[in-house]
């Protein structure tokens, strides 16, 4: 691919510097670049937080005297030496290596997320608070700097606003999805505005309101998060369950950003252009009017 | 211009190994700046200052943790950290039903106080049915009574200078080449002074039990777990607890907690 379109002021050229867009607000680079680091060491430092108690409990409180686990990770002896276990709704499975028990052949030891997926790698659960509380308000902070740039610049109701006209290209759009066939507008698609306000406008507050609602000190300044939420263990355990969507989330995001052209996507995120589809090419006119 | 179309195999190809590359990047790469002291690691926990400073704007002096009712205790008070102390002296005082046991407050105040159990149990008393929360994860709800903390200060008289509430605890947490380590920890005079903080001797309506504290263990409930010691025998007032241990404000902030556990 030619990079040096400018230098030719041929007709190709021109039309070809018609599909590159500025598509994304330095706001929109500034804040996704943060999340994703604070998202990075958050999940890694919360891993290692949950080590310290790998069960999830239902309710007020922790069960001892009684069973409200819905989700034990740990390890037992077994006639075939330690395995590691994963208990979800009373239903085991075998993780050994990954959850439970893991570690370099020989020096395994019991823990419920391996090495490799905690801050620190080793077992400390104060360091892991230290890191996961700092880019707590890092993500706050972020998510707070976006509202108020995307509600003033147009972001929010420009591009994550869902209109009538979603709806009617849902069907159309998943069946694109599935065949991996892309458009390149200046517009989301239908589903990427499931996914990024679903996360924006539901999991990530959803995920700072259950944080909070584990903190005893808050919980004296609002009582009622915790009874609205269900308990503070329910609090926790929802915690947990939006830090796996989160993640299925950054997976989806990074096949659909490997399916739609890398280089094209990474470079909208980071420089804000990008380049769309020629509009010959494109087989849906209407939905390249903004 | 030929459009950059990708096919279903090139898809999973990259796809897989974009993927193994993440899981491969083991994360003992953060490891090193995160030791206490480091200056990676005091940056970060400039956090908690700011989350102390943002909690205590928020809630202010009084208010109160949520309590709950009697139908909402389920099970026994779960015991952690030390649940049956090995120290000769605390053993000795055990021995005798805890009648040579004193609780002294000493430090800044006007009039150093030892007081017997029974002094304590006859000023009045706090009865609160609160959650326990472990910095682990867990909680759990138990109903404690005890002598609001304030009404002792109020006794000794509080000098201006204090800063924060000192506990020296008789049972020994780790032993350690340079000797043993007893607990202790402390709390600012905000927290010392809270309505429902008490120094509780007892627990679901029976004395405190040993592994839970006995004789005497705080309650400090707008924090976690590891701030409210047990088997308390000395309170003293403090301006700074800099040369105090490792100089962090208790044995488990020595060993990289934050000092506010209030989240």
């Amino acid at each position: 691919m030619d990079s040096a379109a400018t230098s030719q002021p041929a007709t190709a050229a021109d039309a070809r510097d018609a599909t590159l867009i500025y598509r994304q607000s330095r706001w929109t680079r500034l804040t996704h670049w943060l999340w994703a680091i604070a998202l990075f060491f958050m999940l890694l430092s919360g891993l290692q937080i949950f080590n310290a108690r790998p069960q999830l409990y239902v309710g007020k409180e922790s069960g001892f005297a009684y069973n409200n686990t819905i989700l034990q990770i740990g390890a037992e002896n077994t006639d075939n030496g330690p395995r590691g276990f994963t208990e979800i709704f009373g239903h085991r499975f075998d993780t050994t290596g990954v959850l439970g028990w893991s570690g370099p052949p020989g020096q395994e030891t019991p823990r419920a997320f391996p090495a490799w997926a905690t801050i620190p790698s080793y077992y400390d659960l104060g360091t892991a608070r230290v890191v996961h509380f700092f880019f707590a308000w890092v993500l706050s902070a972020t998510l707070l700097v976006w509202l108020i740039a995307g509600l003033v610049n147009g972001h929010i109701r420009r591009d994550l606003a869902p209109r009538v006209e979603d709806l009617r290209k849902l069907p159309r759009d998943i069946v694109d999805h599935a065949k991996l066939k892309f458009h390149h507008t200046r517009e989301y698609n239908t589903l990427q505005k499931m996914a990024y306000g679903g996360v924006l406008f539901v999991l990530l507050p959803l995920m700072i309101v259950t944080g909070l609602a584990m903190s005893p000190s808050m919980d004296s300044v609002v009582p009622w998060l915790n009874e609205i939420l269900g308990g503070r263990q329910t609090a926790r355990t929802i915690h947990f369950t939006v830090m796996v969507l989160l993640v299925l989330f950054f997976v989806i995001h990074m096949l659909m950003i490997l399916a739609a052209g890398p280089i094209n996507e990474l470079r909208s995120i980071i420089t804000g252009w990008y380049r769309t589809d020629p509009p010959a090419k494109h087989d849906e006119p209407a939905e390249r009017s903004a | 211009m030929a459009k950059f179309q990708i096919n279903r195999r090139k898809f999973l190809t990259s796809a897989s190994l974009g993927l193994s590359g993440i899981a491969l990047s083991g994360c003992d790469a953060f490891d090193s700046g995160l030791g206490i002291g480091g200056g990676l690691r005091s940056f970060l926990e400039n956090a908690n200052g700011l989350t102390w400073r943002a909690q205590r704007l928020l809630a202010g002096r009084d208010a109160l943790a949520p309590e709950f009712t009697e139908a909402d205790i389920r099970q026994p008070q779960r015991p952690n950290g030390v649940t049956a102390p090995d120290d000769d002296t605390y053993k000795g005082l055990l021995a005798n039903n805890f009648a040579d046991w004193r609780l002294e407050v000493t430090g800044l105040v006007e009039k150093p106080l030892s007081l017997t159990r029974e002094q304590l149990q006859n000023m009045p008393s706090r009865t609160q049915i609160t959650r326990h929360d472990c910095v682990e994860g867990w909680s759990c709800i138990a109903k404690w009574t005890g002598t609001p903390l304030s009404l002792v200060l109020d006794q000794a008289v509080v000098k201006p200078q204090a800063r924060y509430v000192m506990f020296h605890c008789l049972d020994t947490i780790e032993q350690s080449l340079s000797g043993n380590i007893k607990y202790y920890g402390t709390i600012d005079l905000i927290d010392a002074r809270h309505p429902q903080t008490i120094l509780a001797y007892g627990l679901n309506g029976k004395p405190l039990p040993i592994e839970n504290g006995a004789p005497l263990r705080v309650r400090v409930e707008r924090q976690l777990g590891y701030k409210m010691p047990k088997y308390l025998y000395k309170i003293e007032l403090v301006d700074s607890f800099a040369n105090v241990g490792g100089g962090r404000g208790g044995y488990w902030e020595d060993n990289g907690y934050d000092w506010y556990g209030g989240i």
